[in-house]
């Protein structure tokens, strides 16, 4: 990952920090200001389950390309408990903890790509991409 | 970052200055919630021009904010949602369900001027 920032994640302050580091790596690459928003919420979903379930970790955002896409991807990476079930964690509305249920499911639906990987004990994953859209004239 | 709130007659008026963390939030609704009963405050206004983002956490505490403030009797309207964030929170599926919104501070006024005082804005 070319040109990566991350942000360690200690308390829900520093959610506030991700989504700005975000905003800006995604400003530098010409997304338009609804799709910084898209992301920004997409970075606070994910930081914010780190700091709920796991209490610490990292967020990175960096630069990809793929062909001649051009975008921004983000990792959120902790050392947590881990989702025992990722399909269930996955669904709207599903929370064990004090939150809506939304954040996993609908930082997916503001990203364009989106992987999470985790196992229990070990720690959680996530991946997410949204590719630059070319101007179209 | 401390929310300033304002009181102007029967409605107070919080105003957003800076993003807000989880902590910052609960404090907001916290404060809010103790100066309506203080105040014996009849509507309260939240302008959030200036927050970019508003995620799961901070539309889960607005609603239940504005939900205690009717239990105490009083009206919330929350004014100047970005139309960024507008798009975000449908996408993101959250809704502010049974909370009462307007475009800015003028329109969140004349609407508690109505619900409250039956003023029809005519004058």
């Amino acid at each position: 990952m070319a040109d990566r920032v991350c942000v360690q994640i200690n308390s829900e302050i520093d959610i506030v920090t991700a989504r700005q580091k975000g905003r800006d790596k995604a400003q530098q690459l010409g997304f338009s200001s609804t799709e910084l928003t898209l992301i920004a919420t997409a970075i606070s979903e994910v930081v914010r389950n780190i700091v709920e379930y796991a209490r610490r970790g990292e967020l990175c955002v960096g630069i990809v390309q793929q062909g001649d896409k051009r975008g921004i991807v983000v990792v959120a990476q902790d050392s947590g408990p881990g989702i025992p079930d990722i399909n269930l964690a996955m669904q709207d509305g599903y929370s064990t903890g004090k939150s809506l249920g939304l954040g996993l499911p609908g930082a997916k639906r503001l990203m364009d790509e989106f992987e999470i990987v985790s196992e229990v004990g070990k720690g959680t994953k996530v991946t997410m991409k949204k590719w630059v859209q070319k101007n179209v004239r | 970052m401390l929310v300033p709130i304002l009181k102007q007659g029967d409605y107070l008026i919080a105003s957003i200055q800076s993003e807000l963390s989880d902590a910052d939030l609960l404090k907001l609704r916290d404060d809010l919630v103790r100066r309506v009963s203080e105040f014996r405050s009849r509507g309260v206004i939240v302008d959030v021009t200036v927050l970019d983002v508003m995620d799961s956490f901070a539309t889960r505490t607005l609603r239940s904010m504005a939900h205690m403030i009717m239990l105490r009797g009083a009206e919330t309207v929350i004014v100047g949602i970005q139309p960024e964030v507008a798009f975000s929170m449908v996408q993101l599926g959250l809704r502010l369900e049974g909370v009462t919104t307007a475009l800015d501070l003028e329109e969140g006024l004349s609407l508690l001027d109505h619900k409250i005082k039956g003023d029809n804005g005519l004058g």
